[in-house]
């Protein structure tokens, strides 16, 4: 019975460095934020997706080397979720696309009796709210200005074909990924449509997509991101406070 | 079948009775995140506590508090175990608990719907042809303070993850909401 540990290890991390990587991220808004509320909001949402890390990466090894001592090789995260924050409109499409993501992920593991349905039952109640936020700001600006419209088009644009990926099968997670991409399509589709703004057309799979985050390749930001993120833990090893 | 002994009903009810660190008006056992209590030999125990977000930094805090509130109570070894499943809801607010967030100035949590998603109900923001979605039948979230229903939403998330930020039409004051989870 080692394989299925291993499996679960593996999957744990996959999902874990999901969590990790874009807590960081919307964690570098704190103090840069458009307005006070959406400070907190992105926070908080931070805070959500640092305990779910938390809790997964414990199970595939101890948590503080696996966040801070890795090289950017080793981790298992989609690409989408260390890309840049970019403008506030690339922020929301990349919390649209993985919030959707990931509540449909995490409904299905919780109603299993895996290793991972605890965690996915709890975190899914969370995750609820931050793809409320999502949508609420992508038909806000969608559907505001003619300058929000454009930055939240091209903001989907852009981050369009790093959304395959999150559908390629992870060993040891029991999921229906044909059928979860399908409904992410409509989901997607449908708060798009409803912000009049257009699903972008491009690829979300192949040579022209992103698509290798699993397997330990990453975009150039990530490298500098991590930089940040272990920088202190690095060279103050052992230290508290 | 698991039986509770007297001396772990008097510890459960010593370990429910420590206050949350984040909001010191409610207890443990009101916030309902204290789940069971159980002795292992004559002074060493085992408490179960779960978080109400997964990420919750008072959790921490929390299992320091009850360490010291039993070890008071002369166990020598005492264990704060997290539990995740089955996962922390509103619905585990006591009543009393309620009253007191209310009291506090913060709106309690309204019972809770039956499991789905949360609807899009967009507050104060109104965008150019909004569909119509209406979320199903919840009273409506009153301020604690003149106890008006007019009320905004200002924001999903407010000091902390469990608390929306709102405002009251009538009295204009802003006011914490526990949101429903």
């Amino acid at each position: 019975m080692t394989a299925p540990v291993d499996t679960t290890a593996a999957a744990a991390l996959a999902l874990g460095d999901d969590a990790l990587v874009l807590s960081h991220r919307l964690g570098e808004w704190a103090g840069h934020a458009p307005v006070l509320e959406e400070e907190v909001a992105l926070a908080n949402i931070a805070l959500d997706l640092l305990g779910q890390a938390r809790t997964l990466l414990s199970m595939a090894g101890d948590e503080d080397e696996l966040a801070y001592l890795r090289e950017e090789r080793s981790f298992r995260n989609v690409q989408l979720v260390e890309q840049p924050n970019g403008d506030f409109a690339h922020t929301i499409a990349r919390q649209l696309y993985f919030s959707v993501y990931q509540q449909l992920l995490y409904s299905g593991l919780a109603t299993g009796d895996g290793p991972f349905a605890p965690l996915a039952a709890k975190a899914v109640k969370e995750v609820a709210y931050h793809r409320d936020h999502a949508e609420q700001w992508t038909l806000r600006l969608g559907d505001g200005t003619d300058l929000s419209h454009e930055r939240m088009q091209r903001a989907c644009d852009a981050l369009w074909r790093y959304t395959g990926e999150m559908f390629q099968p992870v060993d040891g997670l029991d999921a229906d990924w044909a059928a979860m991409e399908t409904a992410w399509l409509e989901g997607v589709g449908d708060v798009l449509r409803r912000a009049t703004l257009t699903v972008p057309e491009g690829p979300r799979t192949g040579a022209w997509s992103a698509g290798a985050g699993r397997q330990g390749l990453h975009t150039e930001p990530f490298g500098r991101m991590l930089a940040e993120m272990q920088h202190l833990h690095r060279s103050h090893p052992g230290a508290s406070w | 079948m698991v039986t509770t002994t007297p001396l772990e009903a008097e510890l459960l009810r010593i370990a429910g009775s420590v206050p949350d660190p984040e909001l010191p008006v409610l207890t443990l056992h009101e916030l309902g995140v204290l789940r069971a209590v159980h002795l292992r030999g004559t002074d060493a125990v085992e408490v179960e506590l779960t978080p109400t977000y997964t990420g919750c930094p008072a959790i921490e805090a929390m299992s320091l508090d009850i360490e010291r509130a039993l070890r008071e109570h002369g166990m020598r070894e005492v264990t704060v175990r997290t539990v995740l499943s089955p996962a922390w809801s509103t619905d585990d607010i006591t009543d009393e608990g309620r009253h007191k967030l209310q009291r506090f100035g913060i709106a309690p949590p309204r019972a809770h719907r039956p499991a789905g998603p949360v609807p899009v109900a967009l507050g104060p923001v109104r965008t150019r042809s909004p569909e119509p979605e209406e979320p199903p039948a919840q009273p409506p979230v009153r301020c604690p303070h003149c106890g008006s229903a007019d009320t905004e939403l200002l924001s999903r998330f407010s000091s902390t993850a469990c608390k929306a930020l709102r405002r009251c039409l009538a009295c204009r004051e802003p006011f914490d909401h526990f949101k429903e989870l």
